[in-house]
């Protein structure tokens, strides 16, 4: 898998380009700004594109915008955006095209390798990844939600893992119950939240985010 | 469709456009009555104002006079006149000393309501200039410090000219359009009068009534000559005013900095040190026990994600960086979408505050909002942002049970204080069973907004 990274530290953006690598993700350019990411999409035609928020020259939030440009160029780019804090009204941005292959991601999240490179394939793969603690502060937002307080404990938990943007196997293997489990889990907090199921990872996200939304 | 309708459906509207329109016309004449009544209450203000002036200087003149005359009268003893004399003289210090303070207070309310009066009634606003009350802040307040805040006062000798001038020729202004009203009126109904007088007195009282809200006026800005806070006054006050805010201001800012090296301290400090404890562990026992030196590298890993987090808990509350990256209306929509009631956000910013401002408002808008979700139990809250006239002006406005009082409350006074160094205000209004409508301003600038390079 070919993989574009923007990020301005350099100990960053080394540390990015080492462990990607060494999980056997190939890194076609590395640069520090968001002209560069722009350029380097456009020579190497990459799978995914690791950006960070604050970029050069204003140090705001160049990378969102870079990334979105990015994905008008070269439509269906996968665009992992990266930041030390996560905001909900970035994410809504990310997801307002609709379309999948985008993830968003506090930077804490590469402590954990396995996980990362595991978000960065299935951003890759036109799936979502989005940041627990957005998911967090979602559901934190809508506890007074009617709906919402209708779910299960554990269709809580199922719900969150969902909106995080995993499949059914990675929810089974996480809150260690089978797949059917997950299966019906999911299909009653559908019903409860008067949601279409659908198989399709992304347009699950998007449905729960446009729940949340509304 | 009216157009083509009238040929056809005249009814009642003919009738209607030759008729004298009698409610209009009842409207206007009870509009200006009450602008005469008005001027007739100032003009009894203007006599009270007379009134006090003359006993002040009754109490000014008389003791000193009442001793001559005691001291000069021949058909008394020597003694008796002594005495006489010594018994007037110390009723005319406790005069001096009491009674004309006391004149000057009643002469200051006048003044004080023929300003808010000037405002409601001649559309003429006046500010106080009067220096804060001694103890106002919290020090001591003897007699001679009060007698000396009075005394020194340039307002209160500017009262005192007021009272002067208002009781000798404007309350002329103030009566006018009455006495020409009451003319006309007594020439109507005067049985032996001419011709030319009824017709003059008559116009008169129709001058009278036309006139009579711009002699109003005229009034309001005579009063504003003599009763605003001269130049100078203006300037002390404004210096109290900056002096006050800005020592609140360094007071607020190092509670702040104290508030985040604790913070800092105690939690990303502290985790880092844990950190460092537990990777040495690691490093000593990676060689003799593999396995527990893993477990000691995950847990550094669990303390470095939780440093990180309590260092963006941090920052968010130093400065936002969403503030930071797309100001004010963003980051009012961002703390919305934190927030668990529904909030319907209008904003009407092209471009952007000064940074401080910016902040200031970010901070009082997540005051109120904290506020609104503690205590108002509103489903839903509206903020408006709108700049207009070199202003920035926030309203939030929630539909819980209203009774919110900033004299209660710390969080209102809080904001307050955070706005006051800008010279932001606050207004509150929160009828008890609600709504609360709280809306902020503040004196600035924008800068023209930030062009978008992709």
């Amino acid at each position: 898998m070919r993989v574009v990274i923007a990020e301005d530290l350099f100990l960053l953006r080394d540390g990015l380009t080492r462990m990607l690598q060494a999980h056997g993700l190939e890194i076609t350019a590395a640069v520090d700004n968001g002209a560069d990411l722009l350029a380097a999409v456009a020579k190497d035609q990459p799978d995914v594109a690791i950006v960070d928020v604050r970029l050069p020259p204003t140090f705001t939030d160049e990378g969102i915008r870079a990334a979105l440009t990015a994905r008008r160029e070269a439509p269906g780019l996968p665009v992992l955006v990266l930041s030390q804090y996560v905001e909900q009204l970035y994410a809504r941005e990310l997801l307002a095209s609709g379309t999948g292959g985008i993830g968003y991601l506090l930077k804490d999240r590469v402590f954990d390798s396995a996980q990362f490179v595991d978000a960065v394939r299935r951003v890759a793969a036109g799936g979502t990844a989005m940041d627990p603690e957005v998911i967090a502060r979602l559901l934190a937002r809508n506890t007074g939600n009617a709906s919402v307080a209708a779910l299960s404990r554990r269709e809580h938990e199922v719900l969150a893992l969902m909106a995080e943007g995993r499949s059914n196997v990675a929810i089974a293997q996480r809150m260690v119950i089978t797949e059917r489990a997950v299966a019906k889990h999911t299909a009653s907090i559908f019903l409860k939240l008067d949601l279409q199921p659908s198989d399709d990872d992304n347009r699950r996200v998007l449905a729960v985010l446009a729940y949340l939304e509304g | 469709m009216s157009a083509g309708q009238t040929p056809d459906n005249p009814d009642g509207r003919d009738t209607q456009d030759a008729s004298i329109p009698w409610a209009a016309l009842w409207d206007w004449l009870g509009g200006r009555l009450a602008v005469v009544g008005r001027g007739l209450l100032l003009f009894w203000l203007a006599l009270a104002g007379f009134v006090l002036l003359v006993a002040l200087a009754a109490a000014l003149v008389l003791p000193p006079a009442l001793v001559v005359k005691a001291l000069g009268d021949s058909y008394l003893s020597d003694s008796y006149r002594r005495n006489l004399a010594l018994v007037v003289a110390s009723l005319g210090i406790v005069a001096w000393l009491v009674v004309a303070p006391l004149v000057l207070l009643g002469m200051r309310s006048l003044a004080r309501l023929t300003r808010r009066l000037a405002g409601r009634w001649c559309a003429v606003p006046i500010a106080d200039p009067y220096l804060p009350r001694p103890g106002a802040d919290g020090g001591k307040a003897g007699l001679r410090r009060w007698l000396k805040w009075l005394l020194t006062d340039q307002a209160t000798w500017r009262d005192l000219l007021w009272a002067t001038v208002d009781g000798c020729v404007g309350w002329f202004l103030a009566v006018l359009p009455a006495v020409l009203l009451v003319l006309g009126v007594l020439a109507v109904i005067a049985p032996y009068a001419s011709l030319q007088v009824r017709v003059l007195a008559i116009a008169g009282g129709a001058f009278g009534l036309w006139a009579a809200p711009g002699l109003m006026r005229g009034y309001g800005f005579f009063a504003r000559s003599m009763l605003a806070p001269t130049r100078q006054a203006e300037l002390a006050l404004r210096v109290r005013h900056l002096d006050q805010t800005r020592t609140e201001a360094l007071h607020t800012g190092a509670a702040e900095i104290r508030r985040i090296e604790r913070d800092l301290h105690d939690g990303a400090q502290a985790r880092l040190v844990a950190m460092g404890m537990t990777l040495d562990a690691a490093g000593q026992i990676i060689d003799t026990n593999p396995d527990a030196a893993r477990a000691l590298l995950w847990e550094a890993r669990d303390a470095s994600v939780k440093a990180l987090a309590e260092l963006r808990a941090l920052v968010r509350g130093i400065h936002p960086p969403v503030l930071a990256d797309r100001g004010l209306a963003d980051a009012i929509a961002a703390l919305a979408l934190d927030t668990p009631q529904r909030i319907h956000l209008a904003s009407d910013l092209y471009g952007r505050p000064p940074a401080w401002v910016e902040s200031a408002a970010y901070f009082a808008v997540s005051e109120l909002l904290a506020n609104v979700s503690k205590h108002a139990e509103a489903r839903e809250t509206w903020i408006d942002i709108r700049h207009t006239d070199g202003m920035l002006r926030i309203g939030v406005t929630d539909n819980g049970h209203g009774g919110a009082d900033p004299a209660r409350g710390s969080g209102l006074r809080g904001i307050e204080r955070r706005l006051a160094p800008f010279d932001g205000v606050l207004a509150i209004s929160s009828p008890l069973g609600g709504p609360t409508a709280v809306t902020m301003e503040i004196p600035c600038e924008l800068s023209s907004p930030k062009t978008s390079s992709c």
